[in-house]
């Protein structure tokens, strides 16, 4: 079975999560978004650790070892990050990301 | 056309993941939202099986369907958004998200369409086995696996000291 089919999954994942980022505006979608980029990301990794450990590789499970730090981050980085916005929805009562263009001016 | 199992299994979870992934940016009520992501997730789950991943398989669904999305849906259902306030206004934006988006797919399907890779072999192998993945994390990255720690730790205090109420 060739590993193109998995380059070619993950790709259509990491990019419907790229559109959500770019088209909705609701913050908890977009951040739903971008975990389902960092997955498809992880999955191509693991398709990898496949392939090099089917041709003989023995450091091969290094690639999963990267997965499962990925996981870590996203972990620490959705706990911060709905913090944030559950943060900016109690002072201004939304999550829609127009209202925090603060920086702008 | 003689299509193995390998195939045929890679095929459904792929389908099943692309259409859940087209709703969870789809959908207009995020609850949906999150549960379409639910189902991206074991259905990724499963490639990991397919792939020889085992030990990442089970933490995968522990980590992400048993704690980040519950943790996404507690704050939905705690601010109260699960019906839409997403205002309709300017959908341009929206065409130009979707065929900027679309120009990526493109690129990067046309890039990597002819990439010279060795195909996967239907036989297990031991790799994603929790023995081999432990005896590597602990032999080789145990530096990481101990600033992964600190992370975590200042992640939590973090997110207590931004949650906290007039800081």
């Amino acid at each position: 079975m060739p590993v193109q089919y998995y380059i070619f999954l993950s790709i259509v994942l990491f990019c419907i999560g790229v559109m959500g980022v770019l088209m909705r505006r609701n913050a908890i979608i977009i951040f739903m978004c971008v975990e389902l980029m960092l997955n498809a990301v992880n999955l191509l990794l693991v398709a990898f650790s496949k392939m090099w450990a089917d041709a003989g590789r023995v450091d091969a499970s290094g690639a999963q070892i990267f997965v499962f730090f990925i996981m870590v981050v996203a972990a620490a980085e959705v706990a911060v990050g709905l913090a944030i916005i559950v943060m900016v929805y109690r002072n201004s009562q939304s999550v829609d990301i127009n209202i925090m263009n603060r920086l702008k001016n | 056309m003689g299509m193995s199992l390998q195939q045929i299994v890679f095929g459904v979870l792929s389908i099943i993941s692309i259409i859940s992934a087209l709703g969870v940016i789809l959908s207009k009520n995020p609850v949906t939202s999150v549960l379409c992501l639910i189902v991206t997730f074991f259905t990724i789950a499963g490639h990991y099986i397919m792939l020889n991943a085992q030990f990442l398989a089970v933490v995968h669904i522990i980590v992400y369907a048993g704690a980040i999305m519950v943790l996404f849906l507690f704050v939905i259902m705690l601010m109260n958004l699960n019906s839409e306030i997403e205002p309709q206004k300017r959908n341009w934006l929206k065409y130009a998200g979707a065929i900027s988006g679309g120009a990526l797919l493109l690129v990067l399907l046309g890039a990597l369409r002819e990439a010279d890779v060795t195909p996967i072999q239907p036989g297990a192998s031991d790799i994603g086995l929790i023995s081999n993945l432990g005896k590597t994390l602990f032999n080789q990255y145990v530096v990481p696996f101990e600033v992964s720690s600190i992370l975590f730790l200042s992640a939590m205090v973090g997110a207590v000291i931004i949650g906290k109420r007039e800081a």
